[in-house]
């Protein structure tokens, strides 16, 4: 899936991947990158020396100090390896969900316990990013469902990239589900589209109820926000409504739903969502026609 | 803080117009880094600095230019300016405002030789 290769050097270490050392230096790519240049250049040998200046090049009647009009996304890069994930995705019938929140919020328990309920009826896989360890992976192959850890190193979000490569690992079945539990962040995360379908931020009780305010990208970035850890509620003093509000603030559209890992409270609306979102995303392809 | 990476990005993105279109070193790097696109220009000042060490761009100057966010407000049926997400419409008070402009985050033009 690497389409426009650019392994950045770095920390990232997907687990399994050749020798566990991973990431960037190991990953070879046989591709060549022919450039196309229609003027004058150096060739290694047989010299046609035009540009004696560090640039090599010479057009007539021009210095070789000039002007580029590039107007580029300086995050085109990661948008190109997250649209051929997309597309990737949408070929093979796949929902893919990217589950952002800070260190701490339940991703984790929640993901487990929607895996005990979805797993049976669903092909689920799961692409865990954190910084270090593969405890998270661990908790969620307890299920028996497949998961691959990413292990960031100094990084602080997964990217287009990383998550193509875990991909290609899992090598997912047609029509099942993804799910990609981002580095616990909710301020990178927000910029770093990986392809999926939907962002969900989880938010839970026990952090206050503005911190869609404080950090106001990663909700309007989500299409959906679950508060969870409801059944801490009555020992706090958390402000549903001001939480709700505040997340509306910041996101008109964000679709809000109340859960509880811990108890399965609101559980079984999370799954519909899922299943609804799902089918929305897949309106008019042709697996949704043959299999329903 | 994700500035760092921002600046592997930009070199990257350097780099690969270096190729195309023929050119060996950076003098200058315009960008364009709207009020909402959630990056810290202190630390992206810092990250160029420490990532165009050593390359094409090393000393290049960095020059930026940060667009007023902009948002539809639904109430008032027009463009109205905004500092941050969560700010109401300055006129009517609504949050029904649909941001419009202001997540700028690329490369306007670069000055090479």
């Amino acid at each position: 899936m690497c389409t426009v290769c650019g392994c950045g050097a770095g920390e990232v270490r997907i687990e399994g991947a050749s020798d566990a050392k991973g990431g960037a230096e190991q990953h070879r790519h046989d591709h060549t990158h022919d450039h196309h240049h229609d003027h004058a250049h150096h060739h290694d040998q047989h010299h046609h020396h035009y540009g004696e200046g560090e640039a090599g090049a010479s057009v007539p009647g021009m210095s070789q100090s000039r002007m580029i009009q590039l107007e580029q996304d300086i995050l085109s890069k990661n948008n190109a390896y997250a649209d051929a994930n997309r597309r990737y995705f949408q070929d093979r019938a796949i929902f893919v969900l990217n589950l952002v929140s800070s260190p701490g919020s339940g991703k984790t328990t929640l993901l487990v316990e929607t895996l005990k309920r979805l797993s049976s009826s669903r092909k689920c896989y799961v692409i865990e990013g954190d910084q270090q360890t593969t405890n998270d992976a661990d908790r969620i192959r307890e299920t028996g469902v497949e998961a691959l850890q990413i292990n960031t190193g100094k990084g602080c979000h997964l990217d287009g990239h990383m998550v193509g490569h875990a991909v290609e690992h899992l090598s997912p079945a047609d029509g099942g589900c993804i799910f990609i539990e981002n580095v616990g962040n909710l301020v990178c995360p927000a910029a770093f589209d990986l392809g999926e379908a939907h962002k969900v931020a989880i938010l839970s009780v026990t952090e206050g109820e503005d911190k869609p305010l404080k950090y106001p990208d990663m909700f309007a970035a989500a299409d959906l926000m679950l508060l969870n850890k409801s059944d801490l509620l009555p020992h706090l003093d958390f402000d549903v409504s001001t939480a709700m509000e505040n997340a509306r603030k910041v996101n008109p559209n964000i679709k809000i739903l109340t859960v509880s890992a811990r108890t399965g409270e609101g559980l079984d609306h999370w799954l519909q969502w899922i299943e609804a979102a799902r089918l929305m995303n897949l309106a008019g392809h042709p697996a949704l026609s043959a299999a329903e | 803080m994700h500035e760092m990476s921002l600046c592997e990005s930009i070199l990257g993105i350097l780099k690969e117009q270096a190729e195309q279109q023929s050119f060996s070193k950076v003098d200058r790097v315009c960008l364009e880094v709207g009020t909402l696109s959630g990056v810290e220009l202190e630390a992206l000042r810092f990250g160029f600095d420490v990532v165009m060490r050593g390359s094409l761009a090393e000393g290049a100057a960095l020059e930026i230019t940060c667009p007023q966010a902009q948002a539809w407000c639904l109430n008032c049926a027009k463009s109205v300016p905004i500092a941050e997400r969560y700010d109401p419409c300055p006129e009517c008070g609504s949050h029904q405002l649909q941001v419009t402009g202001g997540d700028e985050l690329r490369i306007k033009e670069l000055e090479v030789s």
